[in-house]
């Protein structure tokens, strides 16, 4: 066979060439989903449940059908019962399809503060808008649930009749009328907090947060006579929001096409559907194309923010640093519907030491608050502002340096992780002698009530299914489809490994973003896997494309199959010294041997690639307003090989932000009655430039075995450690522990005032 | 004989033994061997012939796409964890 493997060196991977998408973007020419319009396109708007816990008892929508302009009004009686409750994705989880259609409309019972009840599509927003306020609803108030400590509690009031308690391994049983239960671990816990020399019990809890992603959700529907139906929305993933969509709506998933627009952030939030089963249904009534656009409140009230917590620690360690033993009790919110995000937090809570007596209890628990869904590294926010504070305080207690108390406990490639399988390979000591040998954690920091922090994390990549399809062209450029929706740069960075593999320049590949009926399946963009698991594939189909092309050369030279080899888009006749002919020239002669060349695979990679990021930041406390500033903030990250540096570094950067936006200021206010009381940016405080000095970035790359470049996805770990390592920053500077996030000024100055006393004394 | 590691919540079943070694040439297999010896961890892991919803099987660390139809060699170490998912 033609040697087509890719060499050592690099010539495209590494570099920064600017996105083929940015000018559009920068300029306000790229179509986003409100830019999206067809002919006799209608307008939608929702009615929403003010009350966070309520029977349905009647619903009149005779008015607003009155209303001139008014085309179709449904609701949750228009939602057909679902065919199958139970949606098995196989490694990719399982979804409650029942569950997530009540919660695009609500049937019998509201249960959160935004919960959908009626819509109305009008010729205009405005009349919809009129129209949707006409609508009479008739409720049986029920008091609602607002924590994971109240909806556990003895006498708490009962959410659901019943519920699947979600994708957790076995049990599966309900613990609680409210919650489900998750159990690992390993070795025998009392034997190893026997062993201690040193026992610490604390509680953390953390407030309910968004996405905060910049564009709402908007899509616009058909749904034609012949029953076919198209979406055009910003997604995730357009296949899996076909999927559910069908289940939903109860079409053939044939019949569905979506069309997956320019996205303005997701983090997560964007990989489940909300509007897009009511524009269907609305357009099946009207007969015309339907959009609607979430409003920001409408985003926060009922979309997927992320879990508050209730997390308990026991950690013992014996003297010398060594930890002998952990408990961790971790209750995460659901939200209105079982299967948060409370696996992944138990999964990143010490994964990346060595605890050899482990228990871990963890805890989905529903809430009336809307249905939890991902957000960046899912859950491991907050368990990292528990278990690095708890790891922190540890090292304090028994005055070790923080970097040697971890690497005297450092998980390392092959040790077990807590569900018993090894740590892929990468190289964790060499973060933890990185953060040490650097500037910043040697410069002294000097000045009254500032300190230092550092945060630890793992976290782990997605693999499984993506779909490429690559086509070369005759002037040779080379098109190139995905199924993984552009969320940060993925199309460049799948552009440079195409162009890698090819041996051509980036400048050659034209990358687009395919809708479900031009390419084959993949999974949505999330959990760090495009870059690394599409980058897999499409480093797959290059090399398919090569193959091709060998064997057109040699039919051009009418020599042996094995005789051609190519290297850097050059291909060479083994048996003619000096024969060649560039990638560019064979593509002008395709048509002569033998036609197209293109190919499509549908690939799967492996997940739990590990990747690790340490944070180190310095702080000062303002004792008196509560206010904490940071003054300089270090993100390293193993990144496996940076495709494109300038992008992984923004990556690092954003992810960092988001995550002292959450350590420092996000949450979500209910009143008593249940209802959010900051549903807007004005109210729900986001970080600004104004919050965060520029954030160092140092790259390590110990390459990921699994891909061919060694490429980590690299988009979420670095959301982890901001909110413990301001802590451990905040401690180190005023000696206070924060053990609730956010640690927002009133937390900060309540804690330094409860500390003066004890100081005094 | 390939060696399972059996997750906390399930340890019940095996009287606390975290691994065990099982013959199977299949993960289905595995998990009806499994069961003989110690009964009522098929029903925990499978509904019918297939795995419950929301458990995947590891082989080696890596998740198999094939789950119980995966093939198992004499080495192997598989591990039964909960599905995954991400942001």
């Amino acid at each position: 066979m033609s040697d087509t493997s890719p060499k050592n060196g690099f010539n495209v991977v590494g570099t920064s060439p600017i996105r083929p998408d940015g000018l559009d973007k920068v300029t306000g020419r790229a179509q986003f989903a409100d830019d999206f319009h067809l002919p006799n396109m209608l307008h939608g708007k929702i009615l929403r449940s003010p009350h966070a816990h309520a029977r349905i008892l009647s619903i009149d929508t005779s008015a607003a059908e009155a209303l001139p302009g008014v085309r179709a009004v449904v609701t949750g009686a228009d939602f057909p019962a679902v065919r199958h409750e139970l949606l098995n994705q196989g490694t990719a989880g399982v979804l409650n399809i029942r569950e997530m259609s009540e919660n695009c409309m609500a049937k019998d019972k509201v249960l959160y503060d935004g919960h959908a009840l009626a819509a109305v599509a009008a010729d205009n927003p405005h009349d919809a808008e009129l129209a949707v306020n006409l609508i009479k609803v008739e409720y049986e108030l029920l008091p609602p649930v607002m924590n994971v400590r109240a909806a556990m509690a003895d006498d708490a009031p009962v959410i659901h009749e019943d519920f699947h308690p979600g994708g957790f391994i076995a049990p599966t049983e309900k613990y609680l009328p409210n919650a489900s239960r998750l159990q690992l671990g390993n070795g025998d816990p009392e034997q190893g907090f026997a062993e201690a020399d040193l026992v610490l019990e604390r509680e953390y809890t953390a407030e309910t947060i968004h996405q905060g992603y910049i564009e709402s959700h908007v899509t616009t529907v058909t749904w034609d006579s012949n029953d076919y139906v198209t979406v055009w929305t910003a997604t995730q993933g357009q296949f899996a929001l076909r999927d559910h969509l069908a289940d939903i709506i109860q079409v053939p998933i044939s019949n569905i096409n979506v069309v997956p627009l320019e996205i303005g952030g997701g983090f997560g939030g964007k990989e489940r559907l909300y509007i897009d089963p009511v524009a269907a249904f609305l357009s099946k009534k009207s007969q015309c194309p339907v959009k609607i656009a979430m409003r920001r409140d409408e985003v926060f009230r009922a979309t997927g923010p992320s879990s508050g917590t209730y997390i308990k620690l026991k950690f013992g360690v014996k003297q010398d640093g060594t930890l002998t033993a952990a408990h961790l009790h971790m209750a995460y919110e659901a939200g209105a519907y079982a299967g948060g995000p409370l696996f992944l937090g138990v999964m990143s809570a010490t994964s990346r030491y060595n605890i050899p007596n482990i228990h871990i209890d963890g805890f989905d628990v529903i809430v009336n608050k809307p249905t939890m869904r991902p957000y960046r590294a899912p859950g491991a926010p907050q368990a990292l502002f528990a278990v690095e504070q708890m790891i922190d305080e540890l090292a304090c207690e028994l005055g070790m340096d923080p970097i040697e108390f971890r690497m005297k406990n450092l998980m390392r490639s092959g040790d077990r992780l807590v569900p018993g399988f090894p740590l892929a390979p990468i190289d964790t000591e060499k973060m933890m002698e990185t953060v040490k040998a650097h500037p910043h954690y040697q410069a002294p920091l000097e000045g009254a009530n500032r300190g230092r922090g550092l945060a630890y994390s793992i976290w782990f990549n997605i693999g499984e299914i993506s779909s490429a399809r690559m086509q070369v062209n005759p002037d040779g450029s080379v098109t190139l489809a995905t199924a993984s929706p552009d969320l940060s740069g993925t199309r460049i960075s799948l552009a440079m490994q195409a162009a890698e593999t090819l041996g051509i320049d980036v400048e050659q590949v034209s990358p687009t973003v395919s809708d479900t009926q031009s390419i084959g399946f993949s999974l949505p963009s999330v959990g760090s896997r495009t870059t690394y698991s599409t980058g897999a594939v499409v480093c797959e189909v290059a090399q398919e494309i090569l193959k091709q092309m060998c064997e057109r050369a040699v039919l051009l030279w009418e020599t042996d199959a094995g005789q051609v080899s190519v290297e850097n888009g050059v291909f060479s006749n083994k048996a003619e010294p000096g024969q060649t002919i560039t990638f560019n020239e064979l593509a002008a002669r395709m048509f002569e041997t033998g036609g197209p060349i293109s190919h499509h695979r549908t690939g799967h990679t492996q997940s739990f690639i590990p990747g690790t990021a340490a944070h180190l930041v310095d702080v000062e406390v303002d004792p008196e307003t509560g206010k904490v500033d940071i003054l300089r903030y270090t993100v390293f990250q193993d990144v496996g090989k940076a495709v494109h540096p300038d992008y992984v570094e923004g990556q690092m950067q954003g992810a960092a932000v988001q995550g002292i936006g959450m350590a420092l200021n996000e949450e979500y206010f209910y009143d008593d009655e249940g209802r959010l009381k900051n549903a807007s940016l004005l109210d729900y405080r986001l970080p600004t430039s104004l919050d965060v000095p520029m954030l160092e970035t140092v790259v390590l790359e110990s390459p990921n075995p699994a891909h061919p470049f060694g490429v980590r996805g690299c988009g979420e770990i670095s959301i982890a450690p901001p909110p413990a390592a301001i802590a451990n920053a905040i401690y180190d500077a005023v000696g206070v522990r924060l053990y609730s996030m956010p640690m927002a000024p009133r937390k900060v100055c309540a804690a330094v005032k409860a500390a003066e006393p004890a100081k005094a004394a | 004989m390939p060696t399972v590691w059996i997750p906390k919540a399930m340890q019940t079943y095996t009287g606390g033994e975290e691994t065990v070694e099982m013959e199977g040439r299949t993960v289905r297999r595995l998990i009806v061997a499994l069961d003989e010896t110690y009964p009522g961890l098929k029903d925990a892991l499978m509904d019918g012939d297939k795995l419950k919803p929301g458990i995947a099987v590891a082989v080696n660390g890596q998740v198999s796409q094939l789950g119980h139809l995966q093939p198992l060699q004499e080495d192997n170490e598989v591990f039964f964890v909960p599905a995954i998912g991400g942001g």
